[in-house]
């Protein structure tokens, strides 16, 4: 898996040429718009779009990076990703002295380990790894210290920390590994799909449950989601996906299809990742951590989304 | 030039990798008036902590105090001198003819501000202990120097007594309101009163 330029599709440069341009014109309206007069509740949701479009941005540029500098760099600014979730989570997570060595090993040991076994395409590695090998030694290594105040509880949030984080996550840059028909460069486009369609599900629904939203799905774990927002935004979202069929290996039907489990997983880890937070104290992520961006409220949807993409990708698709 | 950027680069990226040390400017803004940082300190990340969350312009004039003991030797001596410009102070006292606090005094006379932990020690809690009389008087000795509060949480948990590794963690360095030893104030209750400042910038449950 080494640079991927000689085999950038032809695809890339319409798309990376029209999302360019689509972003310029949405950056230059959010730069009027929030520089215009406005009350509170106004300005607020002027912030959050002006945030949105710059998470698209940042997208375009992982795109970017996937085609440009090949998979190696992709990997890196993924196993960032990982990081920096893990440390989030890790910090509203109680720990105790007998976790600090198991914890250390999760940031400096798993977390390269499960990235470069990408890297190396060891598939059956990859897998295993952490629901067997660090599910069995983390808590072990915690036991040694003979610390049992809360040990399965302690045990548990940290593993599942490390199942979403790491495990889970780095499966969207995993599917450059799979040998699709046509080449590498297929699966990268298959990466820009992927974070396409969570990308448009999460804007969508937000947009549907603004507009339309009235009946709201879980109102203790996640206000703002409405079943009006998710049928509207899914859908929207699974029509956009069947309109980008030509990208990936699916006829416009299995497109459909598969955003449609993508827009639905991706549903779920906002939900699920909102209960967990809950459960352990905060509402958000960022304004919990004071100061910090959220890394895991960027990436819940994913998290859930990539590894069923995944794995439908690599039974149904692969040559 | 006393500080060599590119180590002093490399230091606060891995820190900001580590720890975060997101700056929240609470009481005060980030300003080139003279200061002394005075914070709790419950890790060696601490120092390193308050000086990357400063603006780089800041930095530049911004001098942690070190224990000579710990960081008077070896790689840890390049680090704190070359990396982040630390005044070494000789806590343990081996020479008593020799005041403590003269180096930090010959700092602030040079227009340096300085960053320093009046535990004197580490502690293992969220709170801090005591604080000891130096900041008193340095206080005194230079009116015109603001005192600013810090209060830095996770760092005990990151990186606590003792031990060798750290664990990520995100950690806020919060910036308080200056203060200062009113007219005829005494030292005890001075003391008590910045001590107090700090503890209010930690979180509200914060009893650990």
């Amino acid at each position: 898996m080494s640079s991927l330029i000689d085999a950038i599709p032809r695809e890339f440069f319409w798309l990376f040429g029209a999302l360019i341009g689509l972003l310029a014109v949405a950056s230059t309206i959010g730069a009027i718009l929030i520089r215009r007069p406005a009350d509170e509740k106004k300005a607020a949701s002027r912030a959050n779009l002006v945030e949105r479009i710059n998470a698209w941005w940042v997208m375009v540029a992982i795109l970017a990076v996937a085609f440009l500098l090949g998979a190696t760099m992709t990997l890196i600014l993924f196993a960032l990703a990982s990081f920096f979730a893990l440390r989030e989570f890790i910090t509203l997570t109680p720990s105790r002295l007998g976790d600090r060595l198991p914890l250390a090993l999760s940031f400096f040991v798993i977390i390269p380990a499960q990235y470069v076994l990408i890297g190396v395409e060891r598939y059956g590695t990859f897998a295993i790894f952490i629901p067997v090998y660090a599910f069995l030694l983390l808590p072990s290594i915690a036991a040694l210290r003979s610390d049992i105040d809360d040990f399965l509880s302690r045990s548990a949030k940290q593993q599942y920390g490390l199942m979403v984080t790491v495990y889970c996550l780095s499966h969207a840059p995993a599917l450059l590994m799979l040998p699709l028909p046509g080449g590498p460069g297929r699966a990268a486009l298959l990466l820009f799909y992927l974070l396409l369609i969570v990308q448009m599900s999460d804007v969508m629904q937000y947009v549907f449950g603004k507009l339309f939203g009235r009946t709201k799905i879980a109102p203790v774990v996640s206000p703002s989601k409405t079943v009006e927002g998710f049928v509207g935004g899914g859908l929207a979202a699974t029509g956009i996906g069947a309109a980008m069929w030509w990208i990936t290996p699916f006829t416009p039907l299995e497109s459909a299809g598969v955003a449609a489990i993508i827009v639905i997983m991706g549903f779920l880890g906002g939900l699920t990742l909102s209960a967990v937070k809950r459960s352990l104290g905060a509402k958000d992520w960022g304004v919990m951590i004071e100061g910090h961006g959220g890394m895991l409220d960027r990436t819940d949807s994913i998290c859930f989304a990539a590894p069923i993409f995944f794995h439908v990708v690599r039974f149904f698709f692969t040559a | 030039m006393r500080l060599m950027r590119p180590s002093s680069a490399l230091l606060v990226g891995i820190v900001k990798l580590l720890v975060g040390a997101y700056a929240r400017w609470i009481g005060t803004t980030p300003s080139a008036t003279q200061r002394i940082y005075f914070a709790n300190h419950t890790s060696h990340i601490d120092t390193l902590a308050i000086w990357s969350s400063l603006p780089r312009s800041l930095r530049m004039r911004t001098r942690p105090i070190a224990a000579r003991d710990y960081w008077g030797k070896g790689l840890r001596k390049y680090i704190a001198t070359r990396g982040f410009g630390a005044v070494l102070i000789d806590r343990a006292r081996e020479d008593a003819t020799v005041d403590p606090l003269e180096p930090l005094r010959a700092s602030l006379r040079e227009g340096d501000s300085l960053i320093i932990f009046p535990e004197g020690t580490r502690g293992a809690t969220a709170i801090p202990a005591r604080f000891r009389s130096g900041l008193f008087r340095l206080a005194t000795e230079f009116p015109a120097v603001e005192l600013i509060p810090v209060y830095l949480d996770n760092l005990h948990r990151s990186l606590p007594k003792g031990a060798l590794l750290p664990v990520p963690m995100v950690c806020t360095v919060r910036f308080g309101a200056p203060l200062a030893p009113g007219a005829g104030e005494a030292k005890e209750v001075f003391l008590e009163r910045a001590r107090d400042a700090v503890i209010a910038l930690a979180d509200p449950g914060v009893h650990a």
